[in-house]
C-alpha cells in the first residue's frame, strides 16, 4: 500500500516536471498551442485544430446585392488570418448560412449556428431590421455577433460589437463641416421610411436646430422601393434648401438621383451630403448622376493609406479586378480582425471572456487608419467626407479627428 | 358517390391519418429532435393552421384566397402586442425618453401609449382579439365580395391587395406597428419567460394539440352538410343557388373560418419564434401558403400539415445545406410536385392506396365498384384545379 502511494506519486511527479520542462521550452517561441480544455470552458465548436465561426449575411433577395461585399471582407479577413497561422493556433472554419434577405430566417439561422454548430462567433447582419430580430438570439443563447453596418445607435449588447459608426459619429461631424466649408444655413431632410433614416434625421434636426441654431425647412420620408421624387424635387426647387441631407437606400437612390440630375438638381447649384451612398450604390446610380455631391462616411476605397492600399489590392485579388468597397465592407473586415485580437488577448474562446477583453483592443492595420473598441462596443473612428467622382469613387477632401462612439447621445433623442 | 364520400368521412380510415398525425407530431418528434430542430417543427405547424384553413376554403370551397398572410399576420400581431407591452415594463425601458412604452414608438417620437394599443394591455381581450380583429376583417371583406357574387380570378386578386395594402400600412406606420423591423424581442408572458427550453416544449405541445383540434373540427364541419354545400358551390354554384341556398353566406362563413384558423397560428407563431414582422403579412408569403396545401393536397386535411412540413424542412435543409442553390431547388421541388402528384402529398398517398384496393377488388371480382372512382379519378386529374365532386375525399 506504502509503497504503491510512493510509486503513484513520483510517477505524477515526473509527469509534472516532462510537463514543465516542455513548456518551458516552449513558450517563449511562442508556438505553443493551448490546450482545448483550457481555451474552450463553455462547449464551443473547438478542437485542437480548428475554430468555427458564423458568417450570415443574405445571399438571395433584395438585399444581397449590399451584403455581397461583407460576405467577401469576412472570408478575405479569415483567410489572412488563417494563412498567418489562424487563432490560438487554430485554423478558422466558416460556416456560411443565408439569411435569405428574410428577417425570420435571419432568426433561424443565427439559431442554428449558435445552438445547433456552437460557433465561437458570428460575423453579420446589414440591416437594422436583421440585427433586430438575431438580438434577442445572441442574448438568450450567449453568442458573440460582429455587425458591420452604421447604424442609428439606440443600441448596445454585451453580445454585440458594432464595427460601422452609429449615427452621432456619422451625422455631427458631417454637419459640422458642411456648414463650415458651405456656410450652409437651411437644410431639406429626405429619407427612405424605416428606423434608420428616420433616427438619423432626428439627430440631424437636433444638432441643426439646438447646437448650430439653423433651420430645417423640410422633412420627408418614402417607402423603401420608391422611385417617384418628382413631387420632392418640386418642392426642394420652391424651398431652396443650401443643403439636402439625403438618407435614401437601396433601389430608390437610383431614381432618386437621376430625377435630381434631369431636374437640374447638380452639383455645382446644390449642396448635397448623404450618408447612405457608398461606392456600391454608385455602382447602380452611376458615377455621373452623383457626380460631385458629397457623402459622410468613415471609409472611402480611395483613402490613401498603406493598410489600405494593401487591403484594396488583396480584395481585388482575391474577388476581382472590378471589385467596389464600400463604408460596410470595410466594417465587416474589421470584424475577424478585432475577434482575432479580443481572443488573444483573453486567451480564450469564451464568448464572456472574449466579450470582456474586447474595449480598449486597437486595430493599427485597419484599412480605414486606426480604431479602438470602446467600453459601449462600438469602434473609435474617424469620419471623412468624400465628393462623388464620375469614375464612381469619392475624392476624400476631409478628416476629422477620432470620434467617440455615443449610441445614447444625450439631447438628441 | 354521395354514400361513398359520407362514409369516408364517418368510416375508420380518416380517423387513422389523424391518429398516425397525432402519433408523429405528440411522440415522434419529440422523442427524436432535440429541442432546437423541435422549436423549427413548431413554426412550421402554426403555418400549417393557414393550410389546414386552405383546405377547406381552396380544396372544399373551391375559394382561392391569395392573403391569408393578411389573417396569419394580424392573430400574430395581436399576441405580439400583449407580448411587447409586457416586455416593455418601466424598469427594463429606463434608458427610453418615455419609459414604459415599446422601444420602437420611443424611438418615432412617441412619448405616450397609443390608445390603439391601450386594450392590448389585457390578456383576455389579447386572447379574443387574436381571433376577433381577423374573423371580423373576413367578414368585411366577405361580405363586400361574396354578396356582391365577386368570385375566382377577382376574389383572388382583391385578397392580394388586401394583403398588399396590410403590410404597406404597417411598414409605414412604424411608431404604431414597429415598421420593416416589425415587434421584436418578446420575452415573458404573463410573467412565464417563452424563451426557455421548457417553455418551448409547451408551446410545441399546445401548438400541436391545437393543430389536431383544428384538424378534428374542420373534419366535422366537412363531414356535415356544410362540406356537403361547399362540394356543390364549388362545382356548381348556380344550380345551388336556384336550390334556395344563399350561397353568399357559406362563402362568408369558409372564408371567416380559414382566417380564424390562420389567426391561431399567427398567434401561436409569435410565442413561438419571439417576434412578428410584416414579412409574413404580404403577398409572397401568402402565396407560399397557399403553395403548403397544394404540396400537401389541397382536398386533405391531414395532407396540408405534410405540405407545410414538407415545404418547410425542405426550405430549412436546403438552405443550410446548399446556401448558394437552395432557392432553386425549392423551386425544383414545387414545379416537381405540381408536375408529378397534381393532388400533393395525399393524392399519392390514396392513388397507391387506392391500385392496393382495386388489385384486391380484381380478385373479389367486383369491378362495378371500383370503375365509378377510377373515371372520377381521371377526370379530377384533366381539370384540376377545377376537380369533380367525387375527388379524393378520404384525408
Amino acid at each position: 500500500m506504502h509503497d504503491h502511494n510512493r510509486r503513484q506519486f513520483l510517477k505524477t511527479a515526473a509527469g509534472a516536471t516532462a510537463a514543465l520542462a516542455l513548456s518551458a521550452h516552449l513558450s517563449p517561441a511562442g508556438a505553443a498551442v493551448p490546450p482545448t480544455a483550457q481555451v474552450n470552458t463553455t462547449g464551443l465548436a473547438v478542437t485542437d485544430a480548428e475554430v468555427t465561426v458564423g458568417d450570415l449575411h443574405s445571399k438571395t433577395g433584395t438585399m444581397a446585392i449590399s451584403e455581397t461585399g461583407s460576405i467577401q471582407a469576412e472570408t478575405l479577413a479569415i483567410e489572412q488570418i488563417n494563412a498567418m497561422g489562424g487563432v490560438l493556433g487554430r485554423k478558422i472554419k466558416i460556416i456560411y448560412e443565408d439569411g435569405a434577405s428574410d428577417w425570420p430566417t435571419f432568426a433561424e439561422k443565427s439559431k442554428k449556428l449558435l445552438v445547433n454548430d456552437k460557433v465561437a462567433a458570428v460575423f453579420g447582419c446589414w440591416t437594422s431590421a436583421s440585427r433586430k430580430a438575431v438580438l434577442p438570439v445572441f442574448e438568450k443563447e450567449n453568442g458573440l455577433l460582429y455587425y458591420p453596418t452604421f447604424y442609428e445607435g439606440l443600441e448596445q449588447s454585451k453580445n454585440v460589437i458594432y464595427t460601422g459608426q452609429e449615427a452621432t459619429q456619422q451625422i455631427l461631424a458631417g454637419l459640422d463641416w458642411v456648414v463650415k466649408e458651405k456656410k450652409a444655413k437651411t437644410f431639406y431632410l429626405i429619407g427612405s421610411d424605416y428606423i434608420w433614416p428616420r433616427t438619423s434625421n432626428k439627430i440631424a434636426r437636433k444638432h441643426i436646430e439646438n447646437v448650430l441654431k439653423l433651420q430645417v425647412v423640410g422633412e420627408e420620408y418614402y417607402p423603401l422601393g420608391h422611385t417617384s421624387f418628382n413631387s420632392l424635387i418640386n418642392k426642394i426647387k420652391i424651398k431652396k434648401p443650401d443643403v439636402i441631407y439625403a438618407i435614401v437606400v437601396g433601389g430608390s437612390n437610383v431614381a432618386f438621383y437621376k430625377q435630381l440630375k434631369a431636374a437640374g438638381v447638380t452639383s455645382d447649384k446644390q449642396t448635397l451630403l448623404t450618408i447612405s451612398v457608398t461606392e456600391d450604390e454608385i455602382l447602380g446610380i452611376g458615377g455621373e448622376n452623383v457626380a460631385g455631391f458629397y457623402a459622410a462616411m468613415k471609409y472611402f476605397q480611395s483613402l490613401d493609406n498603406d493598410n489600405n492600399k494593401k487591403f484594396v489590392e488583396a480584395f481585388k485579388a482575391r474577388w476581382g479586378k472590378t471589385a467596389v468597397i464600400g463604408d460596410v465592407t470595410q466594417a465587416a473586415y474589421l470584424g475577424p480582425w478585432l475577434w482575432k485580437a479580443a481572443v488573444e488577448k483573453a486567451g480564450s474562446f469564451d464568448v464572456n471572456k472574449v466579450a470582456a477583453a474586447s474595449p480598449g483592443i486597437e486595430l493599427k492595420t485597419a484599412p480605414e487608419g486606426y480604431v479602438k473598441v470602446h467600453e459601449n462596443h462600438h469602434l473609435w473612428s474617424k469620419l471623412r467626407i468624400g465628393q462623388a467622382q464620375k469614375d464612381g469613387q469619392y475624392k476624400v477632401i476631409h478628416e476629422s479627428g477620432l470620434l467617440e462612439p455615443d449610441p445614447f447621445p444625450k439631447g438628441y433623442q | 358517390m354521395q354514400n361513398n364520400l359520407l362514409k369516408s368521412f364517418a368510416g375508420r380510415q380518416g380517423w387513422t391519418s389523424i391518429l398516425v398525425l397525432a402519433l408523429v407530431l405528440m411522440v415522434v418528434f419529440p422523442l427524436g429532435l432535440d429541442i432546437f430542430r423541435l422549436n423549427l417543427v413548431g413554426k412550421y405547424l402554426a403555418y400549417a393552421f393557414v393550410a389546414v384553413g386552405l383546405v377547406v376554403l381552396w380544396g372544399y370551397g373551391g375559394i382561392l384566397s391569395l392573403g391569408q398572410g393578411v389573417f396569419f399576420g394580424l392573430g400574430g400581431y395581436c399576441m405580439a402586442m400583449f407580448l411587447k407591452l409586457e416586455a416593455s415594463d418601466p424598469i427594463s425601458t429606463k434608458i427610453q425618453s418615455t419609459p414604459g412604452i415599446p422601444d420602437f414608438m420611443d424611438w418615432n417620437q412617441l412619448t405616450a401609449l397609443p390608445s390603439l394599443w391601450q386594450p392590448f394591455q389585457s390578456f383576455s381581450f389579447s386572447l379574443l382579439a387574436v381571433i376577433a380583429v381577423p374573423v371580423l376583417l373576413a367578414l368585411i371583406m366577405g361580405l363586400a365580395m361574396f354578396k356582391r357574387r365577386v368570385g375566382g380570378v377577382y376574389f383572388a386578386i382583391i385578397t392580394q391587395a388586401v394583403a398588399l395594402i396590410l403590410s404597406v400600412l404597417i411598414i409605414g406606420q412604424q411608431g404604431y406597428t414597429g415598421g420593416v423591423n416589425g415587434i421584436t424581442d418578446l420575452k415573458t408572458l404573463l410573467g412565464w419567460d417563452i424563451r426557455t427550453d421548457t417553455a418551448k416544449y409547451i408551446l410545441y405541445f399546445l401548438c400541436a394539440g391545437l393543430l389536431i383540434g383544428a384538424i378534428i373540427t374542420s373534419r366535422y364541419l366537412l363531414g356535415g352538410k356544410f362540406g356537403m354545400l361547399l362540394l356543390a358551390i364549388r362545382d356548381k354554384e348556380d344550380r345551388v343557388r336556384f336550390s334556395g341556398y344563399d350561397v353568399a353566406n357559406f362563402k362568408i362563413f369558409a372564408f371567416c373560418f380559414a382566417a380564424g384558423l390562420a389567426a391561431i397560428g399567427g398567434a401561436l407563431f409569435t410565442l413561438q419564434v419571439g417576434f412578428m414582422s410584416p414579412s409574413f403579412v404580404g403577398i409572397v408569403p401568402s402565396i407560399e401558403m397557399v403553395i403548403f396545401a397544394a404540396v400537401g393536397g389541397r382536398m386533405s386535411l391531414v395532407g396540408a400539415v405534410y405540405g407545410a412540413l414538407l415545404v418547410n424542412f425542405g426550405k430549412t435543409y436546403f438552405s443550410e445545406s446548399f446556401p448558394d442553390l437552395w432557392l432553386f431547388l425549392m423551386a425544383a421541388l414545387f414545379i416537381g410536385v405540381v408536375m408529378a402528384f397534381p393532388n400533393g402529398i395525399a393524392g399519392l398517398y390514396e392513388s397507391i392506396a387506392k391500385r392496393r384496393s382495386a388489385k384486391s377488388d380484381d380478385t373479389k371480382s367486383e369491378p362495378l365498384a371500383s370503375a365509378p372512382e377510377k373515371t372520377a379519378a381521371a377526370a379530377d386529374k384533366a381539370h384540376w384545379p377545377h376537380p369533380g365532386a367525387a375527388t379524393a375525399t378520404q384525408s
